[in-house]
């Protein structure tokens, strides 16, 4: 079939008041909803996260009690991920917006049939931020949480079914790729992307415009574009999540691409481990090459491109781009001196251009809406949004948009909504395995390239993982070492050997055994792999050791010097006490002591023999009745 | 010196016929290495000297680069894996959120290494990055079945429940 | 061509556009350090080594892989790159095996002169670490994975050079090492045992088997006669081991040397390359007029005929029945000589002096029935002559032993590639009764890797084709097999450049390798002892005639056949 802008035209008139009756902040919600055929819309959250909590079964239980009240004018819809991801299953009940968190399959039934049938609210299973004092209840975009976000990536996530392409064409999918065929040139769209400012989001932030225009001064007959789905930080997921709940976007942006260097063939490179997000992009790809919106000749002109997926294997190397390109070739995932740069010579030896999913993500919004629009966002360093994987000791876990140069105070505090237990914030991490922390003294830092680098940590691909008191900052540097050491590909010897060895050295810290020496050493070898090493992933691999030595390095002496571990992380340098003045004797610890530590007459106060201890922890958790047992 | 394999091949005609076809689907395919080896585990659960073997032979390429490539993924497995395949998040938020202790309770209560499979090949254990399921960390899986916000007592009743289960 | 202007180190440079910062510092004396850079094959950037600053760019850069770019100014010698090279250099010392001093690459290691240069601490990053098992499942290899420093080049060779692929690396990260595949030795690999990865190894992590102990038994045993035979190009490469410059003819000097480390003969192999030429001229001509597969492939290197059994059974048919010069040599030591001379054979040990691994493995071929007791590489044969205290570079010159002294030029030029096809025309120009003075075919000549010609002899189309390296080798079959070329005569050999660049051939640093072409003035050897004899055409050599007039009648005759001629076994690629 061929797709035509008036094709695209009935497609939107059709589905848009579906689609508008879904709004996040209720604006226009209930207007719309009464040109739409349904009188009530049940949007479940079909991301991993609410996979992974049971959203299957809701949907189920919301189904089959829709059919039992012959409830025809109302469907559910099972979306992409809506970012509150600590409270799922999510499901959202428009066009009030209600939204009810941590769903079950009866409470499912309820929603049914006192809400959807019966006009009330079920307010004991909404969200409770959302129901006033008043009683009255608020659409889930006017909670804290989504208050101070602002979508561009993310915006039909959670909104649009990622299933049909019908209503991510009535969100203006598809116009942009239309425009730039029939009315822009490759230099138009080059010079839109660069005027809009758009850096790359994968973490190194390179103008994608630039990275465009190099590619297409390429010369060749043969090229190719790539979208980097190969999401490796162990903390982050929202190119999953864009995958999972807009993946036509990434489709019409790596569209857009091509038609601009010059490319006929794309390929998308996703882990194995999102199967969610891969099979809806297969869904996706079928349907947009049904609509005639991939394949020869698109919008009738002579752009013709088409579109295959690649599946990672389980390698974090292969983020960088060329290790991602040998990985599509077939081959082991191992980077390659640059130059030869993939705009000259890339995938398969031709010019390729590669961004990461979350980049492409915001493409279609950028010819749409315009340049000035998109860099009146953010900030003078680095413009639009950024969207953060909230995850760690924060209450709210989850995907957040914000812009750019919104603060980290603001993420964690009103986003975020704070730390849980009444702990005090210590610090954040971002960039995962290859950024660095940002300490609780720089929290009110504006998020951007510039500012994140000036304190020793990096943007990443947008991992934001909080920490509290009890997160021990020697253990997290020997937590990321361990996974870069596992992950290096083994090619350069500095990465290579350096990796071991620094995680080796942290070992030795977190052990006990560890002497001044060592920190020059590691200090020295965290230097040097900076500067010599082949990759990102090397160059990067020392930032968690060199940013926590730099904000935490009390911490460190305390490990190397007073043999402690402040934050009682580090089991070899805690020590399991009994307060004798707390201790009833009770035994109940000395029975349960796998190593037969603990000593002491009935009734009387116990002790731990701390060279028999092994530090399992199995008695602190038995005396909760008396708390006599503490660490240090 | 033997083929490196202790484990019996016990590959049916039926797989090798199902191999086949990956092969024939592959073969001119540039880059069609990767996607073979993915969906020869499919088939066979891991990738044995033999399968290796007929993708070599297959794909034109050298075993070795066809080891190479299968021993530089994470994913590929070149022993088979359980009936039941543990695996315990080890992503930043579970991490924190001790996802550790987890792991090592799982490996003490089956005698096994994250990485292994029990003699009776009814467990496997493998250690895995964010399954993005960091809400309900810390998370393990058994057969994609996620258990989510779990304390090492209660992986190991996990365990038990599936030991309880008759074959 | 584009020239590029930089400067390194403050000094103006001007090279033509591509060439690599590492390449633009040689011409000013600067020899950049590496460990991994292999020129055109191995230009991964992997060790780090060589690492310069670049005034603007962050970091260090890798100068085996960067090109050079107008007005760049480079920094070789800076702290920073000092000290980067110095720990680079010690994190790979620390996951070295550091048995230096009994080691066999001691005073010939990469890593040991750098060590020297950049006066490293090797225990400042050191670790215990378990030691992981040699492979020794060839007979003439040994891969020793605890001195390998994962610099890649023998894979280079192995995959590249030589589209063998028997090694590959394996897993990943600190974990990463050269290995077959299932780490099942090499022995149960389709390696052909060519020794590239040996010569291409700049440490001590590949080397050949030694046989060096066995022939100093035979040599103190009072009931064996020892008898020594070198290959052509022993002669031309020997004295690198001495320290004398490379494309030294030293062939006076290794006779006697030889007959110095006890007493034992010494013979000329050019003897049985001038044989070979005689019976594989005869055999091709055969083939012509009795209408059997054609084309014919050269049999003399034992690497191409194990490359062949694996690669391309179906080819076996097209293999000159010819044995090598050396089992042509065994044999005719352990029949003719043994009767000639009234020894038992079982008594006679032959030492065979060859530039090759790969023809360790064929004397152990059953067919052969161990002719040659042992095989020594040149590298062994400078160890023997440097371990009986004899001071090589003072030598007076000897003579070969009779009866297998004389040999034609034709003989000496088989040790480079085009050589044996050279040796050939010029027999089978006579036997085609073609013109009597035609002697030198420089097309055939030179270090290309696959070179073609056609020549017209007394009407018959000759049309011939000679690959170096099995890579090349490869692309030739291919384009036989699609029908795209066809000869009537193909030379192979599987070491790029032919046999004075053998596995067994002496080691020499990659910045010699990189920058010298080693197989051009090795082979200039062969080519001037070939224009100074006086014989040029292996059937004019009066040893030659004597042998058929004595012992075998005819080319190809009844004895001929049965002595001189093989089978070959085709072999799986995996098992």
């Amino acid at each position: 079939m061929k797709m035509t802008i008036e094709r695209l035209n009935e497609i939107k008139a059709q589905y848009e008041p579906i689609v508008k009756a879904r709004n996040l902040v209720g604006e226009y919600a209930e207007e719309m909803a009464q040109h739409s055929q349904y009188r009530k819309q049940i949007l479940v959250c079909g991301g991993t996260g609410c996979t992974s909590s049971g959203c299957g079964k809701v949907v189920e239980a919301l189904e089959a009690e829709l059919k039992a009240n012959n409830c025809d004018d109302v469907i559910v819809v099972k979306t992409g991920c809506f970012g509150y991801c600590a409270l799922g299953p999510i499901v959202i009940v428009y066009p009030e917006g209600a939204f009810y968190s941590q769903a079950t399959p009866e409470g499912a039934a309820r929603i049914v049939k006192e809400h959807i049938v019966g006009g009330n609210v079920c307010k004991d299973l909404l969200f409770p931020e959302t129901v006033q004092e008043n009683g009255e209840v608020l659409p889930l975009g006017k909670i804290r949480f989504y208050k101070k976000q602002m979508r561009i990536a993310l915006r039909n996530c959670g909104v649009i079914s990622p299933f049909k392409i019908e209503e991510y064409i009535a969100t203006d999918g598809y116009r942009a790729l239309h425009k730039v065929l029939t009315s822009m040139s490759q230099d138009d769209v080059i010079s839109t992307m660069l005027a809009s400012g758009l850096r790359g989001r994968g973490g190194a932030g390179f103008p994608t415009g630039r990275k465009w225009a190099f590619a297409k001064a390429s010369v060749g007959d043969v090229k190719y574009v790539c979208c980097n789905a190969d999401e490796g930080d162990p903390g982050a997921f929202m190119d999953r999540s864009i995958l999972e709940g807009d993946p036509h976007a990434i489709i019409e942006a790596m569209a857009i691409a091509a038609y601009t260097i010059g490319a006929k063939q794309g390929y998308v490179y996703v882990r194995a481990e999102y199967p969610i997000a891969v099979e809806r992009l297969r869904i996706a790809i079928n349907q947009a090459r049904e609509m005639g919106l991939l394949g020869k000749n698109i919008f009738g002109t002579d752009f013709s491109f088409d579109l295959d997926i690649r599946l990672g294997a389980g390698a974090f190397v292969c983020g960088e781009e060329t290790a991602l390109m040998a990985s599509i070739e077939g081959k082991r995932g191992e980077p390659r001196p640059r130059p030869p740069f993939p705009a000259v010579k890339g995938l398969f030896g031709v010019p390729t251009v590669l961004n990461n999913v979350e980049t492409y993500a915001n493409v279609a919004q950028i010819i749409l809406k315009g340049a000035d629009w998109f860099s009146s966002i953010g900030t003078e360093d680095t413009k639009g949004t950024k969207v953060f994987a909230l995850g760690g000791k924060i209450n709210n876990v989850g995907l957040v948009e914000v812009p750019m140069g919104t603060t980290l105070r603001e993420i964690i505090e009103d986003i975020g909504g704070g730390i849980p237990n009444g702990k005090t914030f210590k610090a954040a991490q971002t960039g995962g395995p290859s950024g660095g922390c940002i300490p609780a003294e720089f929290i009110d830092t504006p998020i951007d390239f510039a500012s994140l680098s000036k304190i020793g940590s990096m943007m990443g691909s947008g991992g934001l993982i909080v920490m509290d008191e009890d997160t021990c900052m020697v253990d997290i540097a020997k937590f990321y070492l361990e996974f870069t050491c596992e992950e290096s590909c083994g090619k350069c010897s500095p990465c290579r050997i350096g990796t071991k060895r620094l995680l080796q050295l942290l070992e030795k810290l977190t052990d006990g055994k560890g002497e001044m020496e060592d920190l020059e050493k590691i200090e020295e070898l965290s230097k040097h792999m900076q500067s010599s090493c082949l990759c990102a992933l090397g160059q990067t691999a020392s930032n968690p050791v060199v940013s926590t030595i730099k904000f935490f390095r009390d911490e460190y002496l305390a490990h190397i010097v007073d043999k402690t571990c402040p934050a009682h992380k580090c089991k070899k340098l805690t020590r399991y006490l009994i307060d004798p003045d707390k201790c009833v004797g009770c035994t109940l610890c000395a029975r349960n002591c796998p190593v037969k530590a603990i000593k002491g007459e009935v009734k009387k106060p116990h002790v731990i023999d701390q060279d028999k201890c092994i530090k399992c922890g199995v008695c602190l958790g038995n005396c909760k009745k008396f708390k006599a047992i503490y660490t240090e | 010196m033997s083929n490196g394999n202790s484990i019996e091949f016990m590959g049916t005609p039926a797989q090798e016929a199902e191999l086949k076809k990956v092969i024939a689907k592959y073969k001119e395919q540039p880059g069609g290495l990767m996607p073979a080896l993915q969906e020869a585990q499919g088939i066979y659960g891991y990738l044995p000297y033999e399968v290796q073997k007929m993708l070599a032979e297959g794909l034109d390429v050298s075993m070795s680069e066809v080891y190479g490539v299968a021993t530089f993924y994470a994913q590929f497995s070149l022993v088979p894996k359980g009936k039941y395949i543990i695996s315990v998040c080890l992503g930043t938020a579970c991490y924190v959120k001790g996802a550790d202790r987890v792991l090592t309770a799982i490996e003490e209560k089956l005698g096994i290494k994250s990485g292994e499979c029990t003699p009776d090949r009814k467990f496997s254990i493998e250690a895995c990055r964010c399954v993005g399921a960091c809400g309900l960390a810390p998370v393990m899986t058994v057969n994609g079945e996620v258990y989510g916000k779990v304390t090492p007592e209660q992986a190991v009743k996990v365990i038990e429940s599936y030991m309880a289960k008759e074959d | 061509m584009k020239m590029i202007n930089l400067t390194i180190n403050n000094i103006p440079v001007s090279v033509p556009e591509g060439t690599t910062i590492l390449q633009a510092a040689k011409q000013i004396g600067i020899d950049i350090p590496s460990l991994c850079y292999l020129k055109d094959i191995n230009c991964i950037g992997a060790c780090r080594v060589c690492v310069v600053e670049i005034v603007g760019r962050r970091g260090l850069t890798a100068s085996c892989t960067y090109p050079v770019e107008e007005g760049m100014k480079v920094l070789t010698n800076t702290p920073a790159v000092r000290a980067s090279r110095k720990t680079t250099l010690e994190l790979i010392l620390s996951t070295h095996n550091r048995k230096c001093l009994s080691c066999e690459r001691s005073g010939k290691c990469e890593l040991q002169k750098l060590a020297a240069d950049y006066g490293l601490d090797e225990d400042r990053f050191a670790v215990e670490e378990e030691l992981v098992p040699i492979d020794y499942s060839t007979p003439y290899v040994v891969r020793d994975n605890n001195k390998c420093i994962n610099c890649q080049r023998c894979i280079a060779a192995c995959s590249k050079m030589q589209s063998v692929g028997a090694i590959g690396n394996i897993r990943r990260g600190y974990d990463v090492h050269v290995g077959s595949p299932f780490e099942m030795g090499l022995g149960s690999t389709a390696c052909v045992g060519c020794g590239q990865c040996i010569v291409a190894c700049p440490v001590g992590a590949l080397s050949e088997v030694s046989n060096v102990d066995k022939v100093w038994a035979a040599i103190s045993d009072p009931a064996k006669k020892v008898v020594f035979f070198t290959a052509p190009s022993i002669a031309a490469t020997l004295g690198e081991c001495f320290d004398m410059p490379v494309g030294t003819n030293v062939e006076g000097k290794m006779v006697t040397a030889i007959k110095m480390l006890g007493d034992v003969e010494a013979f000329n192999m050019n003897v049985t390359a001038d044989l070979t030429i005689v019976e594989e001229a005869n055999e091709l001509i055969n083939r012509v007029k009795s209408d059997k597969p054609l084309p014919m492939f050269t049999s003399c290197c034992p690497g191409w005929i194990k490359f062949c059994e694996h690669n391309y059974p179906e080819l076996l048919p097209n293999l000159s029945t010819c044995k090598s010069p050396q089992q042509m040599f065994g044999a005719l030591l352990k029949s003719y000589y043994c009767e000639k001379n009234g020894i038992d054979p079982k008594d006679l040990f032959v030492v065979s002096v060859i530039p090759c691994t790969a023809k360790k493995f064929e004397v152990e071929r059953g067919e052969f029935h161990a002719d040659v007791d042992v095989a020594l590489t040149t590298r062994e044969l400078a160890k023997m002559i440097k371990g009986a205290s004899i001071n090589f570079n003072e030598l007076p010159d000897s003579e070969f032993g009779d009866p297998f002294a004389i040999a034609t030029g034709a003989g000496a030029i088989f040790g480079a590639t085009g050589g044996v096809m050279e040796a050939a025309l010029r027999t089978a120009n006579n036997l085609l009764g073609g013109n009597n003075e035609a002697l030198v075919f420089t097309d055939v000549r030179g270090t290309t890797g696959i070179k073609e010609a056609t020549y017209t002899i007394n009407g018959t189309e000759v049309a011939v084709c000679v690959a170096s390296g099995l890579a090349n080798a490869r692309k030739v079959i291919e384009m036989i097999k699609s029908g795209e070329k066809n000869y009537l005569f193909i030379e192979i050999m599987a070491c790029p450049g032919g046999c004075i660049n053998g596995g067994g051939q002496p080691y020499q640093f990659d910045a010699v390798r990189n920058f010298v072409d080693l197989k051009a003035l090795r082979a200039s050897v062969l080519y001037k002892s070939d224009d100074a004899n006086g014989l040029r055409k292996s059937h004019e050599s009066p040893v030659i005639k004597a042998l058929y007039d004595e012992y075998f009648g005819a080319p190809g005759a009844e004895k001929a056949h049965h002595l001189l001629h093989t089978k070959y076994t085709a072999r799986k690629k995996y098992n």
